[in-house]
């Protein structure tokens, strides 16, 4: 079975309609960018701190707002992650030396809101060796003591109960814990004495200070200058500059489109994004490389035919693999990002909207440049003087 | 089978048997399997779970010290010359870029002692450079090369403070690294795998752990005020205030101590954690040989007096000497077994030369970690599945083939990041699930090519020959233009970036073999099977 046998579309003569297509996107991606004042940015880049937290039913998000405002001051933003039933709490950026008690008071407030203060220890929050040391003495003096391995291995199975899904680190109430292997009606007992179950359960922490914050914004931008030169001399190398310089304007479009969709989906641009942009920009060049080996192949038989044509006929030769593989490489994306969690959702939504823009930028933006310049030269030698016949062996390509 | 294809068999066994040793080992059992597995593939800290922190040293602390320390010998030295000065003070950096802007100034000088004072200057400060200000005041600032090794020697103290310190703790796996590189001389990363509340360790790095014993003067006041009372409203000669501890509602009470401590912290051999009689937790400390007979002299000549125990210059305890006293004393007030403990701890590591701050912090819970392993298998999985049904449905027997490259790919990525002990991160994972992806691409191209050269006529040996031949290069081409960006992720990424850039480089170069030399084995080996067979599954 084939998809693209002996396919001949006129790409390049159809090449207004794609370059209208690419202004459009890009008008759009600029339009809502400049709408909405700037970029969404994660917190790699703004700095501050995130928590979050894991509810055991639809997060009250205006009452943990109030909750956490009432021991911080400045804007809390309270973000919900769709499916989870959990929330990120997130408090701007401050001094370095202020910003680490933000993390603390994030706690304090969750638990003067929705835990106890009854000074029983918090289940959903609390660690394998608190609750070791909280129940040990209890339990002897209920004669259900424990030597520490055995009680060792009571709470490592009680967490893991915990923290598996569909709990997922919050359990709705003590009883559930019957479930666990070694949990005995006294130990359930003891649990109850000592402890309960809070709402809530805080499943992590960052925090990034302004030192930091600034630091990764200039990582992020060297390293993407960096790369884009990185190619332009790669290519120039394997080719020619006018290949690797419609490549680069090729890629640098699809990181334009491709951060103006970031802003009209509203999602968050951090650091994990960034990666996922330099590996587009990589993978990018590999459809552009494909289709320019091919051009470079044909050129060297037939130094006579029109550039367009030569361009038109790898684009349709080189169509079957581009297409295929492309195509390949985006359903791992979408898998990626149907199925892997919040923390990749960025990277994943950064790929899958990547690949199919540069897949598209290579065979209908990479290729009419390389034929816009290379006619725009001949046109100057041409009208440099006489003799110079368009017919005349192309010397923007040379032979490697 | 030619002598050519047994070779290629045999270095492709070879590889693979290497790699799977490398990830687990020769198991002898199930959980031995599970155990080598574990051993092997390191986790980061966005899938195990843990603590990472990024501490800056406060250097100014440090310079301010050593400011204090050298005005002190000056207004001593100057007084017994008989030069006397109208004031000496220094400046006050607040923040590590102004730290060796550190200044001390000297006003008053009388002019016909300008030579003398000179001179002092010269002998016993060497590390200082002195500039006139006008002409009786001066200006001492810190040599730029002695700035430097301050620095430098603050932060290693500070370094191995906090390594003693984590270390103390009994964590397995933690770390602690200078971050080093342009602008983060002073900054300590300190990776704490498998916690995930570190607030605990924060306290406890956060102590400076200074403990000195001090002869007390006058006190418990309730105010300053009080006390400069009892001498007339001004400070009695050589002495000092310092403020206690806050007592359970809140008071606060002042001390007039002598203004140098009869022992230091650096006098300390030993701190436990140990019980009184009522069984309330205090930290008993222990003094080295030097310090016992000072303390001993001091004690025995002030019985009826009292020792304040003071702890980062706050007064802890002032109780009353009974009898000489040699070698021993008792810090009490710590509320558990834990807190006497850390106290130990913290004192038995040493004290912080200066004071730090939390640039970065970053804390997986055990839920969110496992979270993110489950996602990142679950969407591989699908990934997976979808690719290879793609590809056995488009090129049906071919399709074969490059499964088992693909399987063999991923062998070979896990195992060379087991043998570089490289850390896998969730963008890690990501990365490999792009591998996938990626990996068939080239087989893609191969067989691709392999299908034109079928059209155009050519034999199958023959087109597989072709196939490979002209799509090595462009394979060569497209890997190396990811890899290259992968090496600038990894030149300027965060350490969960760096896995991805990592994972991703070996898995394209492995990719590399197992496409070209793989593929083409399995190839040669089914044509060398079957010499007549007049078509190919592809």
């Amino acid at each position: 079975m084939e998809l693209f046998k002996n396919t001949n579309i006129d790409f390049l003569g159809k090449k207004w309609i794609f370059i209208g297509a690419s202004l459009v996107l890009t008008a759009i991606g600029l339009a809502s960018w400049i709408a909405k004042g700037s970029l969404k940015y994660g917190l790699d880049f703004t700095g501050g701190v995130n928590v979050p937290v894991r509810f055991t039913g639809p997060p009250p998000v205006e009452k943990i707002r109030a909750s956490v405002s009432a021991k911080i001051p400045g804007e809390i933003s309270v973000q919900e992650v769709t499916g989870e039933n959990s929330v990120i709490i997130g408090t701007p950026l401050k001094k370095d030396e202020e910003q680490e008690q933000d993390r603390r008071r994030i706690t304090e407030a969750l638990t003067a809101t929705f835990g106890e203060s009854s000074g029983k220890l918090d289940f959903n929050n609390t660690n394998e060796q608190a609750l070791a040391d909280r129940i040990r003495d209890p339990l002897i003096q209920a004669s259900a003591g424990l030597n520490d391995d055995q009680l060792h291995t009571l709470t490592k199975a009680m967490m893991e109960y915990r923290n598996t899904p569909p709990r997922s680190g919050v359990i709705k109430s003590l009883d559930e814990l019957s479930a666990v292997s070694g949990v005995t009606p006294a130990v359930l007992k003891v649990l109850k004495e000592q402890g309960y179950a809070s709402p809530f359960a805080i499943r992590g922490a960052e925090m990034i200070g302004p030192k930091i914050g600034r630091e990764l914004r200039d990582k992020a931008i060297l390293a993407t200058l960096y790369a884009l030169g990185g190619m332009l001399i790669y290519l120039a190398f394997r080719f020619e500059f006018i290949y690797g310089l419609a490549a680069v304007i090729a890629v640098f479009h699809d990181v334009i489109i491709t951060l103006g969709l970031f802003s009209l989906f509203d999602k968050a641009i951090d650091l994990n994004v960034v990666a996922a942009l330099l590996t587009l920009v990589g993978y990018s060049m590999n459809d552009t490389i494909v289709v320019f080996d091919r051009i470079r192949e044909k050129l060297k038989f037939s130094r006579r035919e029109p550039l367009e044509i030569v361009v038109n006929k790898s684009i349709n030769e080189t169509l079957s693999r581009t297409v295929l593989t492309s195509g390949l490489t985006f359903i791992t994306a979408v898998a990626l990002f149907l199925f892997g969690g919040s923390v990749l959702h960025g990277f994943a939504f950064c790929l899958v909207v990547g690949i199919i823009v540069g897949t598209y930028s290579s065979i209908f933006v990479a290729s009419p440049i390389l034929v816009f310049w290379h006619n725009f030269l001949d046109a100057r030698k041409r009208s440099a003087g006489p003799g110079s016949a368009a017919s005349a062996p192309r010397e923007t390509v040379k032979k490697k | 089978m030619q002598k050519n294809l047994r070779w290629k068999l045999i270095l492709i066994v070879a590889t693979i048997l290497i790699c799977v040793y490398g990830i687990i080992d020769f198991p002898k059992s199930k959980d031995e399997l599970i155990a080598n597995w574990n051993k092997n593939i390191r986790l980061g800290l966005d899938l195990k779970g843990g603590s990472m922190l990024v501490l800056q040293v406060k250097l100014q602390d440090a310079f301010k010290a050593e400011a204090d320390t050298a005005i002190e010998r000056l207004k001593e030295q100057l007084a017994k010359e008989g030069i006397a000065v109208a004031n000496i003070d220094r400046n006050d950096p607040q923040s590590l870029q102004e730290a060796d802007q550190i200044q001390i100034n000297v006003k008053g000088v009388p002019v016909d002692k300008t030579a003398q004072f000179r001179q002092v200057i010269n002998e016993g400060y060497q590390n200082w450079i002195l500039t006139p200000v006008g002409s009786s005041d001066y200006r001492l600032n810190i040599k730029t090369s002695e700035a430097l090794a301050i620095k430098k020697d603050t932060v290693t103290r500070a370094m191995t403070t906090i390594e003693n310190r984590i270390n103390g703790l009994g964590l397995a796996e933690s770390s602690v690294q200078q971050r080093g590189g342009a602008g983060a001389e002073a900054e300590i990363l300190v990776s704490l795998p498998g916690l995930d509340d570190p607030a605990r360790v924060k306290s406890i790095l956060q102590t400076a752990a200074l403990l000195e014993l001090y002869e007390v003067k006058g006190g418990p006041y309730p105010r300053q005020e009080d006390a400069l009372a009892q001498s007339g409203g001004v400070l009695p000669p050589n002495t000092k205030f310092l403020r206690s501890q806050r007592t359970q509602d809140g008071n606060q009470a002042w001390y007039l101590v002598t203004r140098t401590p009869v022992v230091t912290g650096r006098d300390l051999r030993d701190a436990r954690p140990a019980q009184d009689e009522y069984g309330k937790w205090e930290t008993a400390f222990v003094l080295s040989q030097d310090a016992k007979g000072r303390f001993g002299r001091f004690t025995e000549a002030n019985i009826g007096n009292r020792l304040a125990i003071v702890l980062d210059n706050q007064v802890r305890s002032a109780p009353t000497i009974q009898a000489r006293i040699e070698d021993q004393g008792r810090i009490t007030g710590a509320s558990s077994q834990q807190d006497a403990s850390d106290l130990s701890l913290v004192l038995r590591a040493g004290s912080l030369p200066a004071g730090i701050t939390y640039l970065q912090e970053s804390t997986v819970g055990p839920s969110l970690g496992a979270d993110s392993i489950r996602a990142g298998l679950t969407s591989g999985l699908v990934g997976l599945l979808v690719v290879v049904g793609i590809m056995l449905f488009y090129y049906k027997g071919s399709g074969i083939n490059a499964t088992l490259a693909l399987v063999l790919n991923a062998i070979i990525l896990i195992g060379v990041l087991a043998y570089f002990k490289a850390v896998l991160t969730l963008p890690g994972i990501a990365g490999i699930i792009l591998l996938i992806g990626m990996a068939v691409d080239s087989n893609v191209l191969i067989f691709e090519r392999i299908r034109e050269e079928l059209r155009g006529g050519k034999s199958i040996p023959a087109a597989i020959d072709t196939g490979f031949g002209k799509a090595f290069l462009t394979i060569i081409d497209t890997h190396v233009a990811t890899i290259v960006s992968c090496a600038f992720l990894f030149m300027f990424g965060t350490p969960a970036v760096r896995g991805f850039a990592v994972t991703l480089v070996f898995g394209l170069i492995a990719n590399v073999f197992t496409s070209v030399f793989v593929s083409r084995f399995l190839f040669d080996w089914h044509v060398a099977r079957n010499p007549t067979q007049a078509t190919l599954s592809i």
